[in-house]
């Protein structure tokens, strides 16, 4: 007990320091992989068939394989392939890559879900917008996109959760986020070894991070209940 | 004359819908038409608002070509055009995450750009027409249809159409609601406003209306004062003798 104590604070250090890695992570996944989603659900909407199709097709990849291979695949491919490392050494060439590979696969998630939730509002309501006027722009706006936005927040909540918990597959390129910092003091860190608690202690995190998070997303979803 | 058709074709791939029909409506005048689902009569009335785009034909409304000989204007003309005509849906399309006040405002601002607290005056001034002035702070899904349909015609009423059409706009009602929408109609009828009504309900046309045109496999079959029309032998057997 009293090791315990007094591993505590070393280990809730090295932890944090692992997490604010793991939240970086999350948050660019998440600025980059909204915007990105959208271009690629007007890319997989197109009229234009090639785009479309095309589209489906990187989406189809992205979400049929492990994201743990896209991972090794963007962090090794360019170096040990090509022989032309593009994502810089050391900790922020790492985090350069996983942030790529990442906000693309998440984007590809995101796009399918913007996808159905467009495509879930009535035909009626674009038609009411034409016959007071509106152009296309505008229904997209004024008319369909809060109610588009309503939609997707449940299954666009999902993913965020389930993002919270993926972003330790980016261990696999030793990317130092809190899994990593965790799994440290078996071998040896900051003085202690074979220690495994702290690995097991990182889902305290998860679970409290990814608690607050169900609780914001359950409030804006609420907000967004004002009218069925 | 206020709309003119002539000679309107429309296919569903192989299937032709309407097959060269006239169609006339003088200023403030109300026109009923009629007839069996899948007779063209819907089909008609979306062609007339551009809701769907003729095979061939011509539509002029208001002095205005919106389609000729099945060439349409030009894009940037087409709203400009279609904006002499209003349309109520046989299910309202009500903007369900809008009041009932902004679902009366929101074009009024962005298409016919008139200033905010103009555009609510006078939103409150046709809610109170429709009877429902106390409802401008109510989400649709807190009306019942009827009043739904009430605040889908004053919409349709705050852009200032020339030609206000309606498409069965009874058909998602319980007769009592009916009763309440019918009401809103035939007083718009009372102020001459020109109207085009695709209706059921066979009295009410009998009633408001000052030609009745009936329709059956995509071809008008009798057109005239409702006296006549409702002679006619072929109405008689689709009305069953009303």
């Amino acid at each position: 007990m009293e090791v315990f104590l007094e591993q505590f604070p070393v280990v809730v250090n090295a932890l944090n320091e692992g997490f604010v890695q793991t939240l970086k992570l999350f948050f660019v996944t998440l600025l980059g992989g909204i915007p990105l989603g959208l271009v690629i659900t007007f890319g997989s909407m197109s009229h234009f068939k090639p785009l479309s199709a095309f589209t489906r097709l990187i989406v189809w990849i992205v979400r049929g394989s492990p994201l743990m291979i896209q991972l090794l695949i963007i962090y090794y491919f360019p170096g040990l392939v090509l022989k032309t490392p593009i994502w810089g050494g050391g900790e922020a060439g790492r985090f350069l890559a996983a942030s790529v590979a990442f906000i693309f696969n998440y984007a590809c998630y995101f796009s399918e879900i913007y996808r159905g939730g467009i495509q879930g509002i009535p035909k009626g309501q674009d038609e009411a917008g034409f016959v007071l006027g509106m152009t296309k722009v505008q229904v997209f706006f004024r008319v369909k996109l809060l109610q588009v936005i309503k939609a997707i927040v449940p299954p666009m909540s999902n993913e965020i959760i389930t993002l919270v918990k993926d972003t330790s597959l980016s261990r696999i390129i030793a990317l130092q986020e809190i899994i990593w910092a965790g799994q440290a003091f078996m071998k040896g860190s900051h003085g202690i070894s074979g220690a495994i608690w702290p690995l097991f202690f990182t889902a305290v995190y998860y679970l409290v991070f990814s608690g607050l998070l169900s609780l914001l997303l359950g409030k804006l979803e609420k907000k967004l209940n004002y009218y069925q | 004359m206020m709309l003119k058709a002539t000679n309107i074709i429309k296919n569903f791939g192989a299937l032709q819908v309407l097959k060269g029909v006239h169609m006339e409506i003088r200023q403030g005048e109300v026109v009923a038409v009629i007839g069996k689902s899948g007779s063209g009569k819907s089909t008609l009335l979306r062609c007339l608002n551009n809701l769907e785009k003729v095979d061939g034909g011509s539509i002029r409304i208001n002095g205005q070509m919106l389609v000729e000989n099945g060439v349409y204007a030009p894009a940037k003309d087409l709203r400009n055009i279609c904006l002499n005509m209003g349309y109520v849906f046989q299910n309202f399309n009500l903007f369900p995450h809008m009041s009932v006040l902004k679902n009366l405002t929101e074009a009024q601002c962005c298409v016919l750009k008139r200033e905010k607290e103009q555009a609510e005056n006078y939103a409150r001034e046709l809610l109170k027409k429709v009877g429902l002035a106390e409802k401008e702070k109510a989400y649709p899904c807190q009306l019942s249809g009827g009043q739904q349909q009430r605040v889908a015609i004053a919409r349709a009423l705050a852009m200032d159409p020339e030609i206000l059409c309606f498409d069965e706009p009874t058909s998602a009602l319980d007769p009592l609601l009916t009763q309440e929408v019918l009401t809103v109609i035939r007083a718009l009828s009372q102020e001459k406003r020109t109207m085009l009504v695709v209706t059921h309900e066979m009295n009410f046309a009998r009633e408001v209306a000052d030609r009745v045109v009936f329709m059956e496999e995509g071809v008008i079959v009798a057109e005239g004062t409702p006296q006549e029309v409702f002679e006619n032998e072929r109405v008689k057997a689709f009305s069953g003798g009303n």
